[in-house]
């Protein structure tokens, strides 16, 4: 059989697959009014703007100098504070940083609903014999 | 045959080599900060010195395999090469070079992770590719009976158009606004883009491989197609391996534990051919390029065990998130992808002009301290992560900054290892290097490899 029909098939499937996963929304996700979701669409650039990608993690993903930043803003850690004051003043590996206030408005709303999307820490996974894992309900 | 063609294989080699220069350069000043925190702090700092060393060895290895195609290409379509598309496709590179390191000295981000630099530097770099694959289906279609080298880079060069277009999807607000759905789509864009690369470099080994052994048997045979769709079906499905933890679609997490374990299979064949290539090593053990696709099997080796246990979503709870992961990702670029590309360098440089090749003591030693330099470079870093996931996953987690104190040691052997196998490498690109220029002065001595029947 020619090569063909086998790399054809492949791609129609991964172009079937790729097409569900940018147009159906996530399960168990909360929702936001509009005014939110543009200041998540705009938070998020402002954490790329500065780089905070470098060194932290949303989800274990990105640099690896810093802790992940998923969950920074949990009930009672005062993240709000912390990333204000971390930002202004930085720390013995952090830099500081000249972030305006309309950034930090979207930043720190882009952090409040990262945190309600779900639980970064490893440990409330349960683990099943096959090498599976569940999130704990 | 005609010399100016051989030049783009060259040509990009070579600037993919002056991109690995600077990157390991970059990689130790980047690496200085977990030894000495704050480490340039107030001027390049790590903010700055690790997005400028990702990008530069992402383009060494870009670049890299452009330059392995053409060096295919050439051997196996001689004088066809379209000069003026190939040409453009360099410029191209070197605007986005040039535009996306200035940007970086400024302070200037904006992108991703791996892709920094402001978006708008992407598209230089996307057009390069496309121009790429139009210069590529051109030279391509003239061939018949394509080996399964071709299918690779065709894939290769293809899914990079795709995975890269992908990968900036985020530009659009729309997908920005779903936080979860952004993260899937940049984890799912990623991976399959190491896995188009991928493509291109493995292919790259298999005609090499013809090219030394002298005949197409592997890349004709049933068991090299049958490994091809087995890594194209992997690159498609199997990239939620990144993103177990991340709450998202339910049916990703199974279909990439399933997709990720038929790797399996790819063990089972490098222990299966294990003793044939004993063998076949004993004969071409001197000749550089095939000690480095040797070299390329054992880290294969390495990276493949370490990978298929990160993939178990069990372990992965722990691998994530740690220096495992950066192990796994150095050790493959660096053990997999730079080995390859300095087996086509070397063979590309191998001529009766500049013969420094066999028996040459001083590369021996350079080989040698790469891998030496690359095993303490990947243990320190495995072992670092090892005790960061034990602490992630610790009932009662003490401090992160403590813990990170805690792993200093490792990150010294980590710092020991990078400036072991940057020597090495500073070496041997010299080298080839060298060997280019002396060729250039005596031309006339210069032979070219023979291509293909
Ligand atoms: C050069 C690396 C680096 C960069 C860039 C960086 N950080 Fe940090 N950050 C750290 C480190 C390291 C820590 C841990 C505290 C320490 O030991 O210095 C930290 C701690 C934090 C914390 C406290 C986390 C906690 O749970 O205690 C927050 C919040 C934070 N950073 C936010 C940011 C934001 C927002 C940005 C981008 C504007 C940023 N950081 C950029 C290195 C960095
Ligand atoms: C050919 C050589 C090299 C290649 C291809 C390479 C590739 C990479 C890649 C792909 C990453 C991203 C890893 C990730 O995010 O998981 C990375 C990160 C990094 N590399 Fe390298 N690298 C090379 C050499 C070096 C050297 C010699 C050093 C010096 C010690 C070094 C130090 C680093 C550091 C410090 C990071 C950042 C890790 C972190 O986020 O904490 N690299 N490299």
């Amino acid at each position: 059989m020619k090569p063909i029909y086998f790399f054809l098939p492949l791609v129609c499937a991964f172009a079937i697959f790729s097409f569900r996963i940018y147009s159906t929304p996530i399960p168990n996700q909360p929702q936001f009014d509009e005014n939110t979701l543009g200041q998540i669409a705009k938070g998020k650039l402002v954490y790329q703007k500065y780089n905070c990608q470098s060194c932290h993690q949303i989800y274990g993903l990105g640099g690896y100098l810093g802790p992940d930043l998923t969950n920074c803003m949990k009930e009672g850690r005062n993240g709000e504070l912390l990333i204000k004051t971390l930002t202004q003043v930085g720390t013995t590996q952090m830099p500081s940083f000249p972030i305006s206030e309309s950034e930090m408005e979207n930043l720190i709303a882009f952090f409040k609903a990262l945190d309600q999307t779900g639980n970064s820490d490893p440990r409330h996974f349960i683990v099943s014999s096959n090498g599976m894992i569940a999130e704990h309900e | 045959m005609n010399k100016w063609e051989t030049n783009f294989a060259k040509l990009f080699i070579n600037t993919a080599l002056l991109m690995l220069l600077a990157g390991i350069l970059l990689g130790c000043l980047a690496a200085a900060s977990y030894i000495w925190p704050g480490f340039l702090k107030q001027d390049l700092g790590f903010i700055s010195l690790r997005p400028m060393h990702v990008s530069a060895v992402l383009f060494w290895i870009l670049l890299g395999a452009s330059g392995c195609v053409y060096f295919g290409l050439n051997q196996n379509l001689p004088n066809s090469i379209n000069k003026h598309l190939a040409l453009t496709q360099w410029a191209l590179w070197i605007i986005a070079i040039m535009g996306i390191f200035f940007s970086y000295f400024q302070g200037k981000f904006g992108g991703r992770e791996y892709w920094e630099f402001e978006p708008i530097w992407a598209l230089p770099i996307l057009a390069a590719w496309i121009l790429f694959l139009i210069q590529f289906l051109v030279q391509a279609r003239k061939m018949k009976n394509w080996p399964v080298y071709v299918w690779m880079w065709m894939t290769g060069i293809l899914f990079f158009v795709f995975t890269f277009t992908e990968n900036y999807l985020w530009l659009i607000p729309g997908f920005r606004k779903e936080i979860i759905g952004d993260l899937t789509i940049q984890w799912k864009a990623n991976g399959s883009m190491v896995g188009s690369w991928n493509q291109i470099l493995y292919g790259t080994s298999i005609f090499l491989m013809d090219k030394i052994s002298g005949n197409n048997k592997t890349s004709t045979s049933k068991v090299a197609f049958f490994l091809y769709f087995l890594g194209f079906f992997n690159l498609l499905f199997n990239w939620g391996h990144h993103i177990y933890t991340l709450p998202t679609q339910p049916y990703i997490r199974p279909i990439s534990y399933a997709v990720s374990m038929t790797e399996w299979v790819f063990f089972a064949k490098t222990i299966y051919t294990w003793k044939n290539q004993l063998s076949e090593a004993k004969k071409h053990f001197s000749f550089f390029p095939y000690r480095f696709l040797l070299a390329t099997n054992f880290w294969v080796f390495l990276n493949l065990i370490q990978a298929l246990f990160m993939s178990i979503p069990a372990l992965n709870l722990y691998t994530h998130g740690t220096h495992i992961t950066v192990a796994h990702a150095m050790g493959t670029t660096i053990g997999i992808n730079t080995m390859i590309i300095f087996a086509t360098a070397f063979m590309l440089y191998t001529n009766p002009c500049y013969n420094f090749l066999q028996g040459n003591k001083q590369l021996n030693r350079l080989f040698w301290l790469l891998q030496l330099g690359l095993l303490v470079f990947w243990v320190s870093l495995l072992g670092a992560g090892v005790e960061k996931g034990l602490w992630q996953m610790a009932e009662s987690r003490g401090n992160f900054g403590d813990m990170m104190n805690h792993l200093r040691p490792w990150f010294i052997g980590f710092f020991i290892g990078g400036i072991l196998l940057s020597i090495a490498i500073i070496g041997l690109a010299l080298n080839l290097i060298w060997a280019y220029i002396f060729c250039r002065k005596y031309p006339e001595k210069e032979q070219e490899l023979k291509p293909i029947e």
